[in-house]
């Protein structure tokens, strides 16, 4: 497959929300991998850990708005604690997260259905935020 | 009366193209003591230099001002020509219109402007100027070398070569330092021993270096070629003059609990040791921690044994004082503490080590022979997992934010060697980059790969779950985004370099700064490497900056032919812009003996009539050679009775005057 851009776009309007929301420097990460390798979360990931940060160094912010990987991160911090750069990913999953469901029009989750979805066995993290945008 | 000659530089047109000479000639014309101005393509040329020269005579001018590039460049030459011609060189001072003025400026009425200013400050200041004369200081022709590792030996070889006197301490009972316990060196795969014991024998012959092992140095006072400097010789418990080393005593002794250092912890030793066969000086020292004959009192079986009667058990500890011209300062690097990687498990099993703990296992003179076998169980390795960036690169609070530069290189080492001596044995490689700039570097670390089928990996390990027999370790291949789990039987983790423990101590004692990895500072990144900001006091080795073993000998030997420059000399010219106390103005309060970082500031007590009578004063006095005219006290007197020479208040504030007006 070919990238539609080769060049990074870096100047999009949500890569400056993420570092706003996170605080985090996406540029201090040395894809290294620590954070993928060492993930509990990682198998209901489709893009992983390290490579959502270098999704974010070239500016593909809309991969990872539609991936599973930022409703699969459960916040535990394993990749914090063992990053040899401090960053923070979880604070990015978060930020990312925040985008999605702040943008308009874009309802995820209705209340009626959450009881099916808790049977399920969704991630937690996904429902409770599907809930915020629902009360909103 | 002062007659100043302005001299403006056109620098080719690294000036001219942004200054415009024309009118900085025309606005100096009227400032009044200027009396001759000439610019000129390239003042720097002998042309150039001859045209101040000829003024100096000719137009009899006796302040010389150079409108050009950074003084650091070429107030050296200007200096040189205003002295040939006659003139006192502290009366030439120097408009810096490049770097601070063309280089960085583009808008050229600005630039000229601003050149103008800078040069109506010069003239303002050379106004003002003194004659200065530097004073002279005679030489002790000693030189200490602070550390016996590679650095430390090649700097005495390199400095006894050449003549001098050389006194060398190690903490340790043996010069070596790291490069001993070294297996193989790379890129040439020779034996590190096989290279390392004939300088330390060379060393341990010279008539010129005498050798304080088992010492430290404690005190450091004076200054470039008087240093005052006092060693603590620690009771070895072994008179070095009786014994031979016969090694009796160290077969015999049977408290054998103490793990070596030299083995890195493999392996037990006796109480009384030598830390390795080749050791220099061949003598053992008594470990009073766990020999039984201090713990109980009971034993004194070595004393028994010795055949020459060498072992003293009341030896005290022995202060020498000595003077030096010189200090050069090889104290070497220590690996970082690795407990606080968890994930690593490396307090928790022994058969995951350290680059270091490697070297000893695959070292024929090691704790198993020479046979690499893993710690927990004396069992030859199928799978070895090397693990590089263990600290390295780590801006978190558990490692160091630098590259530790050697790591690379010595797994590659690691793996082609174990790939060499057990081909059956598989070898992984987990990696962030790897790094090999150096003469046959990359040449090595391919034919780790491409030769002995080393699988490197891009990558790093998450965790290691110690199993019954192996260990589970769970990392990333983040080039393929596939996740790996190997069941490896050894784990070597390259951990980080870091600077000794004890260097803010020994920056402290020597007055020499430390950054903020305590790794010592030199003078200057590119032109001043192994020099410190303290005069006669040189750098060697990883102490300086994580450093392989070429560039350490490299530095070594820069490090020595700077200290035999100091010691060439029977008389030292000092920086006559030092600091100077107006002592009827010094209100004795000294608070610039405590801001002076170069201890050049004494007290004084001096006498003084006062109608009729005599009474004590007690005043500041500067060390005119201690002072290296940093000007900190002149800021912190109170009074305003210190002034720097060549750099007084009233000459700056003259300087702002002219910029100002």
């Amino acid at each position: 497959m070919l990238r539609e851009k080769i060049t990074p776009d870096t100047t999009k309007k949500e890569i400056g929300q993420i570092s706003e929301i996170s605080d985090e420097k996406i540029l201090d990460c040395l894809q290294c991998g620590k954070c993928t390798a060492g993930c509990p979360a990682i198998h209901g990931m489709d893009i992983m850990p390290h490579q959502v940060i270098r999704l974010l160094q070239l500016g593909q912010v809309d991969k990872l708005l539609a991936s599973t990987t930022i409703w699969g991160c459960a916040a535990c911090f394993t990749c914090l604690s063992r990053c040899p750069r401090k960053v923070d990913l979880s604070k990015i999953m978060e930020a990312l997260r925040l985008i999605v469901l702040r943008t308009k029009g874009n309802q995820r989750l209705e209340i009626d259905k959450v009881p099916e979805l808790l049977a399920k066995q969704i991630p937690q993290q996904a429902i409770v935020s599907g809930f915020r945008k629902y009360v909103k | 009366m002062q007659r100043v000659g302005v001299f403006i530089c056109w620098c080719g047109t690294n000036i001219s193209s942004t200054v415009n000479i024309e009118q900085v000639v025309a606005a100096l014309e009227n400032i009044p003591g200027v009396v001759y101005i000439k610019d000129y393509q390239y003042m720097c040329s002998e042309i150039g230099q001859n045209l101040v020269k000829d003024a100096i005579k000719e137009q009899n001018i006796n302040r010389v001002v150079v409108a050009s590039c950074s003084p650091r460049m070429h107030e050296a030459t200007f200096r040189k020509a205003a002295a040939a011609a006659g003139l006192n060189p502290y009366l030439v001072e120097i408009a810096n219109i490049r770097e601070h003025c063309s280089w960085v400026h583009k808008d050229k009425e600005a630039a000229t402007q601003k050149a103008i200013s800078l040069t109506r400050a010069a003239v303002a200041k050379a106004i003002l100027n003194e004659q200065l004369i530097p004073g002279e200081v005679g030489v002790e022709k000693r030189a200490l070398v602070i550390g016996g590792g590679i650095a430390g030996i090649q700097t005495a070889l390199d400095i006894a070569e050449a003549g001098y006197q050389v006194d060398l301490v190690e903490k340790t009972p043996s010069i070596g330092g790291k490069m001993a316990q070294l297996d193989k060196t790379f890129p040439t795969l020779d034996c590190s021993a096989c290279i390392l014991t004939p300088k330390m024998v060379d060393l341990a012959l010279n008539s010129k270096i005498n050798l304080y092992s088992y010492s430290e140095v404690t005190e450091v006072n004076g200054f470039v070629g008087n240093f005052e400097v006092t060693i603590n010789q620690k009771a070895r418990s072994i008179e070095m003059e009786k014994c031979t080393g016969c090694g009796i005593c160290l077969a015999k002794c049977p408290a054998k609990k103490a793990l070596s250092e030299f083995e890195e912890g493999l392996a037990k030793r006796a109480a009384i040791y030598t830390p390795f066969p080749q050791a220099v000086p061949n003598v053992p020292v008594i470990d009073r921690e766990t020999c039984i004959k201090f713990v109980t009192g009971k034993c004194g079986l070595c004393a028994k044994l010795c055949p020459t009667g060498a072992i003293d058990y009341e030896q005290k500890d022995q202060i020498v004082n000595q003077k030096y011209g010189v200090i050069i300062v090889a104290t070497g690097y220590d690996l970082i503490n690795l407990d606080r990687f968890g994930e690593y498990q490396y307090l928790d099993h022994p058969d995951i080590i350290t680059g270091l703990e490697f070297e000893r296992l695959v070292n024929a003179a090691g704790p198993t022979g020479g046979k690499l076998v893993r710690p927990s169980d004396q069992k030859q390795p199928k799978k070895v997992v090397f693990i590089q960036c263990v600290g390295s690169r780590d801006k978190s609070e558990r490692g160091k934010a630098y590259c530790s530069k050697i790591c690379c290189m010595y797994t590659a080492k690691h793996a082609m060697l174990l790939r060499d001596k057990y081909p059956d044995c598989e070898a992984y490689v987990f990696y962030i980059d790897v790094r090999t700039a150096g003469k046959g570097f990359e040449e090595f670390q391919r034919r780790a790969v491409e030769n002995y089928g080393v699988n490197y990996i891009k990558g790093m390990v998450g965790k290691i779950f110690p199993g019954d027999n192996q260990l589970q370790v769970n990392g990333v291949d983040a080039l393929s985004g596939e996740l790996l789990q190997l069941e490896a039987d050894l784990v070597v983790l390259a951990a980080a370099t870091q600077a000794k423990p004890e260097a803010d101590e020994v920056a402290r004692m020597l007055s020499i700064s430390i950054d903020r990895d305590r790794f010592f500072t030199e003078a200057h990144p590119k032109l001043r490497p192994v020099e410190t900001h303290c005069a006669g006091i040189y750098l060697a080795g990883a102490c300086q900056g994580p450093k392989d073993i070429p560039e350490t000998v490299a530095q070594a030997s820069a490090a020595a032919t700077k200290a035999i420059g100091v010691l060439s000399k029977n008389k030292l010219v000092n920086n006559p812009c030092v600091a100077k106390v107006e002592q009827a103005v010094c209100s004795g309060c000294l608070a610039c003996i405590k801001i002076c970082p170069y201890e050049a500031i004494t007290e004084q007590v001096i006498e003084e009539k006062t109608r009729g009578k005599v009474r004590l004063r007690r005043v500041a006095e500067v060390n005119e050679t201690l002072c290296q005219g940093c000007g900190g006290c002149t800021v912190a007197c109170r009074p305003g009775a210190i002034d720097l020479k060549g750099f007084s208040n009233q000459q700056i504030l003259a300087e702002v005057d002219a910029i100002c007006r």
